[in-house]
């Protein structure tokens, strides 16, 4: 453990926390644009050239609105809620392979700040923790629609997380490792692994979609049922931080995603572009490929968003317990029994 | 109970097939719909950098017209007051004094003439009522402020421009 070890982590972790950040920032305003384009609108155009500077105004507005604090919250647990919620979205970041490893200065550096071998359980304990976010500002809050959308929120986790890691174990038979590094190595070219698992990314995406809390999974947020759901309560910028750790939430969500079923950062011919780019700047060129997946994914949450509307409570436990469970069980028998042939023969 | 307007329609109430309950081909022919608009032309209209055309008989902020010699019709005959619905005008009249031959046409003219825009409901009634041609409702429409008084218009923001300010 040298100091150039350090360094170097300390410069990706920065790196990487100030561009999901910014991403999440202009995500706010690329959802608004989606939105309105969708609905045959302008959206936000006042603020800077075609409005571009208006997370920072609404950063602002946030900042100088007046804070509330109910007297009747529990304080200590009020304050926690959001930076929980903020902290949770954000170190999901650490495991994903950025890039495949780059040469600066002689050194090889890999684009990813901690390949540890059990890196698809990180990041799903780490989802997991989000909901603590969540039902730590709903209960805190001491309002009864908050409640009452914190334990909508957590049992809906709940329920699709099953899902999701169900759908996921299909891809673990096929890779035998849980290291994201590994996985993405694995799909080199375009051996993408949404080709040998449709029906598993497809379980993985709905199940993200509600893990997410986005539409049309956004029953936590119902403003007819609930007012604010569980951030009614919130004012300033905790409610922005809910709101924002949504987005980073939407973004390392789309970075799982791209990472484990559509090939990381790797794409037809970087075998060639590996010889004609070399060693520094083709990686970089594989991080630019995986952020165009990840914006195509953030794009399709948003898409989706201004598309279905919400599911009922009722359809939202029968999809996830009735229709995602036992498609992912079977996806599971099939792909065994398919991997066990392939082995026998 | 039969209908008489024979209109009515019994709902069907199917449970959902196998593939409406998979949700996804729906799904798919929403979104095919939502990114077709994508791109189709915006319907918003930039509001104080353009402007929406009227049509030709829209009824706007009234103005107070001059003669083909630049002098003012209005004769102060307060028909436009009488017929006021909203009772919106007032006005004062006097006499054409010999040396101002020139702003007025007829021997009586209006001193003061105001209307009320909080009061008007932009009827049209006074550009009816007018024998003199002297009142259209034919400007733009009246901007925003922030007192009452000051949505009183006297005569200083009604009367047309002079000829020679208009060329």
């Amino acid at each position: 453990m040298d100091t150039g070890f350090i360094i170097e982590k300390f410069i990706l972790v920065a790196v990487i926390f100030g561009i999901s950040l910014v991403i999440a920032m202009y995500s706010t305003y690329a959802e608004r644009k989606v939105a309105a384009y969708l609905q045959d609108r302008l959206g936000p155009d006042r603020a800077g050239p075609f409005g571009i500077l208006q997370p920072l105004a609404d950063g602002l507005k946030m900042f100088m609105k007046e804070e509330i604090i109910p007297t009747t919250s529990n304080k200590w647990l009020f304050i926690a809620g959001p930076g929980l919620a903020l902290l949770c979205a954000c170190i999901g970041t650490a495991v994903i392979p950025w890039g495949s490893p780059m040469l600066i200065g002689g050194k090889v550096v890999p684009l990813q700040v901690s390949d540890i071998n059990v890196g698809v359980l990180y990041i799903f304990g780490v989802v997991s923790l989000g909901v603590y976010g969540v039902m730590i500002g709903g209960w805190a809050s001491n309002n009864k629609y908050s409640l009452l959308s914190a334990i909508r929120a957590a049992s809906q986790n709940i329920s699709y997380e099953i899902a999701m890691g169900l759908s996921i174990i299909a891809l673990l038979l096929m890779t035998n490792t849980l290291s994201l590094k590994t996985i993405v190595e694995q799909q080199h070219g375009w051996h993408w692994n949404v080709l040998y698992q449709p029906l598993g990314f497809l379980i993985f995406m709905v199940c993200s979609f509600a893990e997410t809390n986005r539409a049309p999974f956004d029953l936590p947020e119902c403003e007819t049922e609930l007012i604010g759901g569980y951030h009614t309560e919130y004012s300033s910028m905790k409610l922005g931080f809910y709101l924002f750790s949504e987005y980073i939430n939407m973004f390392v969500s789309s970075a799982v995603m791209a990472t484990l079923y559509f090939g990381g950062y790797n794409y037809p011919g970087m075998d060639y572009m590996a010889t004609l780019l070399g060693p520094t700047w083709a990686p970089l060129f594989g991080t630019a490929i995986l952020f165009a997946k990840i914006f195509f994914f953030i794009f399709f949450f948003m898409w989706v968003r201004w598309t279905i509307p919400r599911f009922r409570y009722d359809q939202l436990m029968n999809l996830g317990w009735k229709g995602l469970i036992p498609l992912a069980i079977a996806n599971i028998i099939i792909t065994g029994v398919v991997i066990a042939i392939i082995e026998k023969f | 109970m039969e209908s008489l307007s024979n209109k009515k329609k019994v709902l069907e109430q199917k449970p959902l097939s196998f593939m409406e309950r998979m949700y996804l081909p729906a799904i798919a022919k929403g979104m095919g719909i939502t990114i077709s608009h994508l791109f189709k032309k915006e319907a918003t209209i930039r509001y104080p950098e353009v402007e929406r055309e009227f049509s030709a008989n829209f009824r706007g902020m009234h103005s107070l017209k001059r003669d083909e010699n630049g002098k003012e019709r209005c004769t102060a005959c307060g028909l436009c007051a009488l017929s006021c619905p909203a009772e919106a005008i007032t006005m004062i009249a006097a006499e054409r004094k010999p040396e101002e031959k020139d702003l007025y046409r007829e021997e009586k003219y209006a001193a003061t003439y105001e209307i009320n825009m909080l009061r008007c409901i932009f009827c049209g009634l006074c550009e009816e009522a007018c024998p003199k041609e002297a009142i259209y409702l034919d400007g733009p429409i009246v901007p925003a402020d922030y007192l009452r008084k000051d949505f009183i218009y006297g005569k200083d923001k009604l009367v047309e421009a002079p000829l020679e300010m208009k060329k």
